[in-house]
């Protein structure tokens, strides 16, 4: 199977196929297109077009621009770029453009990518469809009807269409995973540090992670091996640079013992078809030299309960700063306090404020321990649960989202349900192991299905090879 | 009347005198324009993050020498949540259920204070508020200075050991000598970079379990100030017992100008701030080789100095602290008894050193805001000029003028006193030539001083002594010009 970042990529730098015709195309076809899926926030051309022509100019110079020569990258619009725009999808960052660029995208620039525009996300990356964005929702290219899945909706859908090669996301609780999963395209959380947080617009520090979106997993290591690795603007990252993982991506599975997760592919909820994707997928891993089990994870289940307490409650503090005073919206008032209040009244959608309100709550004197220090046991006990399985598996598989893409405005009303989306994907998070999406042919509706990768801390370059092993045996 | 004992806590917070900021390479300094010394991370801009100064890590571990703190295997910092304008996250970076240091001691005075806890935190802006009476509420809008925030802290929590004003003033002090001689802060309580608040609780002497109900006292500038706030407290306290009211647990504001502490406006309901583990900073994990290190580049304590200056000097307890509490002066002072001894001419003790330190140097210091370790006056060149006071060279009256110059310009006091032909003169010869000559311009006073009383006599010897000076040009020898006087009159 070709992978059209690296493909394009080497013909790029062996000065066969110009850069700047690249642009030009996809620019073309973004304008033709996106009008009706609303992946994009805003299109770079100007910049895209400069940095195409450097690229193509160091190739005749005889210099190599880099791993990502040429290739057309999206960014979900939490990621800072110098003197860009940058509104994470909500009115309260209205104006605002930040004066320095997120450590990533440096990476992406520096290894010859070019920049295309920022996209289109659940207004704070708090969703899980896209539709919580203040400047409307993104559609899904394989059904317009329906949503591409969130919170990265934006970045999954610009990927899926073709518009960018490559894409960069976050994901916090899934917001890369499950919109891979429902646009058919590769989406990876990697373990937690092993990609600086600087220049990525905090919703849950302690969760959030920068990922990459891809249409094929060798594609996806590419981007992952540009960005991942230690920088000193983050003290969260881990300090040992990680071993590159495109060299190791074809080494198989023979020997590799797989488990699949009970509690996260056959309970209620989980549709026939994606619970069928998994089992095929494990199916398929056994006959490359695998063997598989079905493996316990109990505490996994009270997952989501403990995320909707963390993330809340570091949201409700990351997010305190939008109070009119330095930049962005502010509603002018006769003190200052009504100000903040006025500000954030207007500037935040319904459910940042939810998630505001339930950390703030989750925080307060006299309930920490029961909500907050309860959620953060049940981590504890996620990741013992975890690093238990780990001892006789050296991969995980689930379903990504129990289900195909949805319709728009299906669970707008029901949060709780919404919330459901990210039940498989939330424990990666928690424990902040690595884990990936990779498409699995096509379920309900001839919609696409992903099956979720998971593996301990800094397990990508098994995960990997597994995801690689899927694909080429992907119906 | 019942008799009652104070109770007295002190939490003192410090700036640290890094070079940078506690999580950014912003300048910390006093003084730059507005908003200069800023960055996206001390801004607190959406997407940026705190990496710690691993200098403020280390100036902890050298109080953990000093006060003899124990250092937790790892410390935790914290998000305290409030919105307040100068703050730019909205959340101040602290430390909370995990400090960096806990149970240190000190000793005021023959007594043992205990330190509860010491911890690392950020500071926030500073706001103008300009129009309603500079204050917040009322005012007609608000500058912000975000020079100062993130610039590092340390907060010191005593335990309620203190039992009176002076020994609060005894503890402040002696934490400002450490903290200054250990070099983590230059504990300015005028320029704010060291702050003092108490808690103050009274109840009847004797009495057991229960403390009285305390009191927070904020806002003294200065050492004495906190003194007469804990006093002026303490007595209010009383008061209001005895007269059958009932203490409020609450912040009090201390004014300088009426001597009085007041309660601060109310906030609404009680504060929750919410702490919770900051996430985007890993725990603090001081390892053994870190606190070896500084333990051995710990200079000596102010304690120890000044036990030793008192002994090996002479000096007198008070002088030894003035001595040692002055930035620099008694590096300055030690640096020229080494000199004195090596030096020529000889001659001198080092409690001349030390009373032309606290004297005159002291003085300029004061007059002209240098710190001694600036000064033009290198260490030799001190125990040069107290050498030629000690020989005879220079009278002091000579070598304050001297020394007044060798504090200016970068001259030895040799040369000082070559250029200006200041040097003594104490050849016999020449000195009798002089008082002889005064004495026969002078017949008239010479008579009435000989036909005196000694009311008169002392008058008339001194207004001839006076010419002989002047004559000299202020540089004879006083000892022999007096002898010379004295043997001419009563001849």
């Amino acid at each position: 199977m070709s992978a059209p970042a690296t493909d394009l990529a080497a013909a790029v730098r062996s000065g066969t196929q110009r850069a700047r015709d690249v642009v030009e195309e996809r620019l073309a076809d973004i304008e033709a297109r996106d009008p009706e899926l609303h992946a994009f926030l805003l299109v770079l051309g100007d910049d895209a077009r400069v940095a195409a022509d450097a690229v193509d100019a160091a190739v005749a110079a005889g210099d190599d621009p880099g791993p990502l020569s040429g290739i057309p990258v999206v960014l979900k619009d939490n990621l800072c770029v110098r003197g860009t725009p940058t509104t994470c999808g909500s009115r309260i960052l209205d104006g605002w453009r930040p004066p320095y660029t997120a450590t990533v995208v440096e990476r992406v620039k520096r290894a010859g990518g070019i920049v295309l525009g920022k996209t289109n996300l659940d207004e704070f990356a708090m969703g899980s469809s896209t539709e919580n964005s203040a400047f409307g929702p993104t559609r899904n290219p394989h059904d317009v009807s329906r949503v591409p899945g969130g919170s990265s909706g934006g970045s999954a859908a610009a990927v899926a269409a073709g518009f960018g090669l490559l894409g960069l996301g976050s994901d916090t609780g899934g917001s890369i995973r499950q919109p891979a999963a429902l646009c058919g395209v590769v989406g990876v959380k990697p373990t937690y540090g092993m990609v600086s947080r600087y220049g990525l617009v905090a919703f849950a520090s302690s969760l959030d992670q920068i990922g990459p979106f891809a249409t094929t997993v060798e594609d996806a290591a590419r981007l992952l091996d540009v960005i991942a690795g230690p920088d000193p603007f983050d003290s969260t990252c881990i300090p040992d640079v990680p071993p590159a993982l495109e060299p190791t991506l074809r080494d198989g599975v023979a020997g590799l013992r797989i488990g699949i997760i009970e509690e996260l592919t056959d309970v209620d909820g989980v549709q026939q078809e994606v619970r069928a994707a998994v089992e095929a997928a494990a199916a398929a891993l056994e006959a490359a030299g695998a063997t598989v089990e079905r493996v316990s994870v109990p505490s996994t289940v009270y997952g989501l309960s403990a995320y909707y307490l963390i993330a809340p409650a570091e949201a409700s503090s990351n997010l305190a700063r939008y109070d009119g005073v330095r930049y962005g919206l502010r509603v002018e008032a006769e003190d200052v306090a009504t100000m903040n209040a006025a500000t954030r009244a207007a500037g935040f959608g319904p459910e940042v404020k939810r998630r505001i309100m339930l950390g703030t709550y989750a925080l307060s004197a006299g309930y920490y321990d029961a909500y907050y220090g309860q959620a953060q046991r049940i981590r504890t006990l996620i990741i013992r649960d975890l690093a238990r399985v780990y001892e006789s598996c050296d991969a995980l598989l689930s379903p990504t989202s129990p289900t195909v893409a949805f319709e728009v405005g299906a669970r707008t009303a029901d949060p709780l349900t919404m919330y459901l989306s990210d039940v498989c994907t939330i424990p990666s998070n928690l424990a902040g192991h690595a884990a990936m999406s990779v498409p699995w042919g096509t379920g309900a509706e001839n919609l696409p299905v992903g099956v979720q990768v998971l593996a301990p801390a800094l397990g990508e370059p098994v995960m990997f090879r597994v995801a690689q092993a899927l694909e080429e045996a992907a119906p | 009347m019942t008799d009652y004992q104070p109770t007295i806590g002190l939490e003192v917070h410090c700036e640290l005198s890094t070079a940078t900021k506690l999580f950014c390479g912003c300048p910390n300094e006093f003084g730059a324009e507005p908003n200069t010394n800023v960055c996206p991370v001390c801004l607190g801009l959406p997407g940026s993050l705190p990496v710690l100064n691993a200098t403020t890590v280390e100036f902890a571990l050298r109080l953990a020498e000093a006060l003899s703190f124990n250092v937790p295997e790892r410390s935790i910092f914290a998000r305290k949540n409030y919105f307040y304008p100068d703050m730019p996250k909205d959340y101040q970076v602290s430390q909370y259920e995990d400090p960096i240091l806990a149970d240190g001691v000190l000793d005021v005075a023959g007594t043992t204070i205990r330190i509860e806890r010491a911890h690392l935190e950020e500071d926030t802006g500073k706001s103008q508020h300009i129009g309603g009476g500079g204050r917040i509420h009322g005012a007609d809008h608000s500058l912000i200075d975000y020079n100062r925030a993130g610039v590092p802290l340390m907060e010191i929590v005593s335990r309620p050991d203190i039992t009176s004003a002076e020994q609060a003033r005894g503890y402040a002090t002696e934490l400002r000598s450490v903290l200054l001689a250990i070099g983590v802060s230059d504990v300015k309580m005028e320029e704010g970079s060291m702050r003092v608040d108490a808690n103050v609780s009274v109840r009847p002497v004797g009495a057991t379990g229960e403390l009285g109900t305390k009191v927070e006292v904020k806002n003294m500038n200065s050492i004495r100030s906190l003194g007469r706030a804990i006093d002026h407290e303490i007595e209010r306290q009383i008061a209001a017992l005895e007269a059958g009211e009932r203490i409020v647990q609450e912040t009090r504001h201390w004014d300088e100008a009426d001597g009085t502490t007041h309660g601060m406006r109310s906030k609404e309901g009680s504060s929750d701030y919410r702490y919770f583990p900051e996430p985007d900073l890993l725990p603090v994990a001081p390892t053994e080789e870190q606190r070896a290190r500084v333990r051995g580049s710990l200079p000596e304590l102010p304690a120890a100095r000044r036990a030793r200056l008192v002994a090996e000097w002479g000096l007198a307890e008070h002088d030894a602290r003035v001595l040692v509490d002055v930035p620099g002066l008694a590096v300055l002072a030690e640096a020229a008894v080494v000199a004195l001894s090596a030096g020529t001419p000889k001659g001198g003790t080092p409690k001349d050193v030390a009373n032309w330190c606290t004297g005159e140097v002291l003085a300029y210091l004061n007059e002209s805001g240098l710190s001694a370790e600036v000064l033009p006056l290198a260490p030799d060149g001190l125990a040069e000029l107290v050498g030629l006071v000690a020989d005879g060279t220079l009278s002091r009256g000579l070598a304050k003028d001297v020394l007044d110059e060798a504090l200016r310009e970068p001259k030895r006091p040799k040369q000082i006193v070559e250029e200006r032909g200041l040097a003594q003169v104490s050849d016999e010869g020449e000195l009798a030539a002089v008082v002889d000559a005064v004495i026969a311009a002078n017949a008239e006073t010479v008579e009435s001083y000989r036909s005196g009383d000694d009311k008169a006599r002392k008058k008339k010897r001194g207004f001839l002594m006076g010419e002989a000076m002047k004559a000299t040009k202020g540089q004879g020898n006083p000892q022999l010009l007096n002898r010379l006087l004295d043997e001419r009159l009563s001849g």
